[in-house]
């Protein structure tokens, strides 16, 4: 197995971790079968603002929130949030994955999958009840889909599973949030629906993080911004980050040495 | 609380109570054959004894009506044992880690050989912790083998399952060689081989049975979520391997009490087909462990019952064949996701389609003649390719309906009725043509027949987004494009 809490890594987590601080994330760098794919990230987030991960395809943006999850093994850093580690910090963490990443075809009903959002606060083997499917209900009509809380999973248009998947994350009502690409492939209504519930989140002094591919929306929807291609090009506040140079550095043309130092990493460990 | 709010609620109790109804029926269906069995049940002489023969109507009644001992052990046992794998198996199937159990019922082949060279004797408890110990070894190997980088799960499958069962054959050519003539059922493992059961097995196949549908009952959120979603799971402090580790635990107890039944081939059927069937009738998935217990328990019922009837038929193959007779059943006639049902809604949109364009083209047909103008039949296979037969029935259908009416020469003209219908469906058709035409950029000699499919399933709000899009609110535009004259 892969060794996540080294001694090491915990006693140098302890002195840079902020309690204040939401999301931070100190010399991280994950690598997939030995092949890096994020290298030596340092990021501490703001709290209570809206976060837009921005960087080209292959840049490692699903693997940074997969890092900070614990979803995917850290070679080495450390990542806390309020200054304490994941394991211990969990209610306060959401998350919501790609939409393809589940079969949709599941047998589940739309309030079945929002209900999964309280599973986390329930002990072992006891059932949602009454007051969970209520809270379900209520996200669900925060992003306009309680009509359709009896339907199907697999009767869904795909902009309507990303708003069952934000509801669902509604559901938990936690701190900070993750998302993962909400905005991919999604009609009209469901863009407008996000966007709302965005702002509301900020407004309640949630912090969100969100990977984001199109660029047209950055300065629209975040007010800080993570440049990433395998590494942190450049951090924070939109209109100080998202400019055209760093824009330049993040897409016109990776770091050939890092690639090519990533690939003889992954040769020499499989060999 | 908002009463709109408490509607919904209201609504929400309205609709759940179809399930609830779903699983009392299920639950009274088992209760009642329970039930029944018991009642009719007297001790009396065995018929699993007997050499191979057809029964006598006598002897055939007393296996149904399970009044021997021994047939309402064999009996009784292996539909719990249906029920129980049928309950785990829907969860395997759903984690698809269904084939996995394949791999682990092949590999319990040489840990019953090893005890048996051993110790020499068939104690049966033994024998099954000698299966138990290589059917975890054979799936610890496949997890093992998944995480090298070039080898699949599907191989990784396929090399255990087949290198474990052959290395258990060799064992048992080795067993048979040293002609102790204790060895004969032995084969019963492999192909599975209900008669020799006796109450002991039963009742341990009762306490796993037990065990498995309480444990599946407890941890009934849990399965589910890592189910549908393994790293939503994780991120919420689920420990995913700990509960996979229960899970396959359960498909192990399950196959290792029922190999004596079964058989460790034909084992994996009754994990997969039971819950393969039940998904077909439902979207809920705790009507679906239901029904996949029920399938699996009257399946084994059926099967062990035949082949205790016609001693000589093998259980585990009989009751294989059961399952797959309701699995068949439910591909067939289940409402929605069956063959049938889906069949039925394809046949009768074809329907509804050629009646819709039956009824655009006359109303092109109006535009070019003027309104009220009688089309000759002859003159319909001009306006379009369809078939005689077609043509005919969809007239008939419009006649009846009275969107056409017919003249004395048999030409045919629409109805007030019918006019609104068709302008409607000639509207739709040239909104969707003039949207592709401006928005999508699409050549205006392709966009007839791209509209002819879509202008029958465009919903009202559709209709309406068009309406904005297009700014056209009441009139049927004109066709955008000019037929091309036949060369």
């Amino acid at each position: 197995m892969h060794d996540q809490t080294s001694p090491s890594s915990v006693q140098r987590a302890s002195p840079d971790h902020d309690p204040a601080c939401p999301v931070s994330i100190h010399d991280l760098t994950v690598a997939y079968h030995r092949r890096p794919v994020l290298w030596d990230i340092d990021y501490a987030g703001p709290e209570g603002q809206l976060i837009g991960i921005v960087g080209p395809n292959g840049a490692g943006k699903s693997t940074l929130i997969k890092a900070c999850l614990n979803l995917v093994p850290i070679a080495s850093g450390s990542v806390s949030f309020y200054g304490k580690p994941y394991r211990q910090q969990r209610r306060l963490v959401g998350y919501v994955p790609q939409r393809e990443s589940v079969d949709w075809d599941f047998p589940a009903s739309v309030l079945d999958v929002v209900t999964m959002g309280r599973y986390g606060r329930l002990p072992w083997c006891l059932p949602p009840t009454r007051e969970d499917r209520r809270v379900a209900l209520h996200c669900l009509e925060q992003v306009g889909m309680a009509d359709y809380a009896r339907r199907q999973i697999s009767r869904l248009s795909g902009g309507q599973q990303q708003r069952v998947f934000l509801a669902r994350a509604l559901a938990q009502d936690a701190r900070i949030y993750f998302m993962d690409e909400p905005f991919a492939g999604v009609d009209a209504a469901t863009e407008t629906a996000i966007v709302g519930i965005l702002r509301e989140l900020r407004a309640r002094g949630r912090t969100v993080l969100i990977v984001h591919h199109d660029l047209q929306t950055v300065a629209e929807y975040f007010n800080h911004v993570i440049l990433l291609n395998m590494r942190i090009i450049a951090a924070g506040p939109t209109a100080q980050v998202f400019t055209q140079e760093n824009l330049q550095k993040t897409y016109g043309g990776r770091l050939t040495l890092l690639d090519k130092a990533a690939q003889a990493m992954a040769l020499n460990g499989n060999r | 609380m908002c009463p709109a709010f408490r509607q919904r609620e209201r609504d929400e109790w309205h609709l759940m109570s179809p399930r609830a109804r779903a699983l009392a029926a299920i639950g009274m269906a088992g209760v009642l054959w329970c039930g029944a069995t018991v009642v009719a049940s007297e001790p009396g002489r065995s018929i699993t004894d007997t050499s191979i023969r057809w029964p006598t109507w006598p002897e055939l009644a007393r296996a149904l009506a399970l009044r021997d001992y021994n047939t309402r052990v064999v009996v009784l046992g292996t539909a719990l044992l249906g029920v129980a794998a049928g309950v785990v198996g829907t969860f395997a199937y759903l984690r698809r880690r269904a084939l996995m159990g394949d791999a682990l019922s092949h590999a319990t082949l040489p840990g019953i050989a090893i005890v048996f060279l051993l110790t020499g004797a068939k104690s049966m408890p033994l024998l099954l912790m000698g299966a138990t110990i290589s059917g975890v070894l054979g799936v610890l190997a496949v997890l093992g083998m998944r995480r090298m980088p070039r080898i699949k799960e599907d191989a990784a499958i396929g090399i255990v399952l087949s290198v474990f069962f052959g290395f258990g054959m060799v064992l048992f050519g080795l067993i048979q060689q040293m002609q102790t003539g204790n060895e004969a059922g032995l084969a019963g493992f492999i192909y599975g081989k209900a008669a020799a059961m006796v109450a002991g097995d039963a009742r341990l196949i009762g306490v796993v049975a037990a065990v498995v549908v309480a444990a599946c009952a407890a941890l009934f959120k849990e399965f589910r979520v890592i189910c549908f979603d393994q790293e939503y799971a994780s991120s919420q402090g689920f420990r995913v391997p700990l509960i996979d580790l229960i899970m396959m635990g359960l498909v192990v107890m399950t196959t290792v009490v029922g190999l004596q039944a079964v058989g460790l081939i034909l084992i994996v059927a009754l994990l997969i087909i039971p819950a393969a069937a039940a998904r077909f009738w439902t979207d809920d998935l705790l009507v679906m462990v239901a029904l996949s217990g029920l399938f699996g328990g009257m399946s084994s019922l059926i099967g062990a019952t035949l082949s205790a009837i016609v001693s000589g038929l093998p259980t585990g193959a009989m009751i294989v064949l059961c399952a797959g007779v309701f699995f068949f059943f439910s591909m067939l006639i289940a409402p929605r996701r069956g063959v049938i049902a889906s069949a039925a809604r394809h046949w009768l949109l074809r329907r509804r389609v050629a009646y819709q364009h039956l009824l655009r083209a006359l109303a092109e047909y109006e535009e070019t003649h003027g309104e009220g103008a009688a089309i000759g039949r002859k003159d319909l296979f001009s306006v379009r390719s369809w078939s005689a037969a077609q043509v005919r029935r969809t007239l008939a259908r419009a006649v009846r309906s009275g969107d056409l009416a017919v003249l004395a020469d048999g030409s045919v003209r629409l109805t007030q009725r019918g006019r609104v219908e068709a302008l409607r469906i000639l509207r739709n058709h040239r909104l969707w043509e003039l949207y592709l035409i401006r928005h999508a950029d699409v050549a205006p000699s392709h966009v007839d027949r791209d509209a002819d499919e879509v202008e029958h399933v465009l919903s009202e709000a559709i209709v309406r987004d068009l309406e904005r899009a297009l700014d056209e609110v009441a009139r049927v535009p004109p066709s955008p494009h000019v037929r091309e004259p036949a060369p």
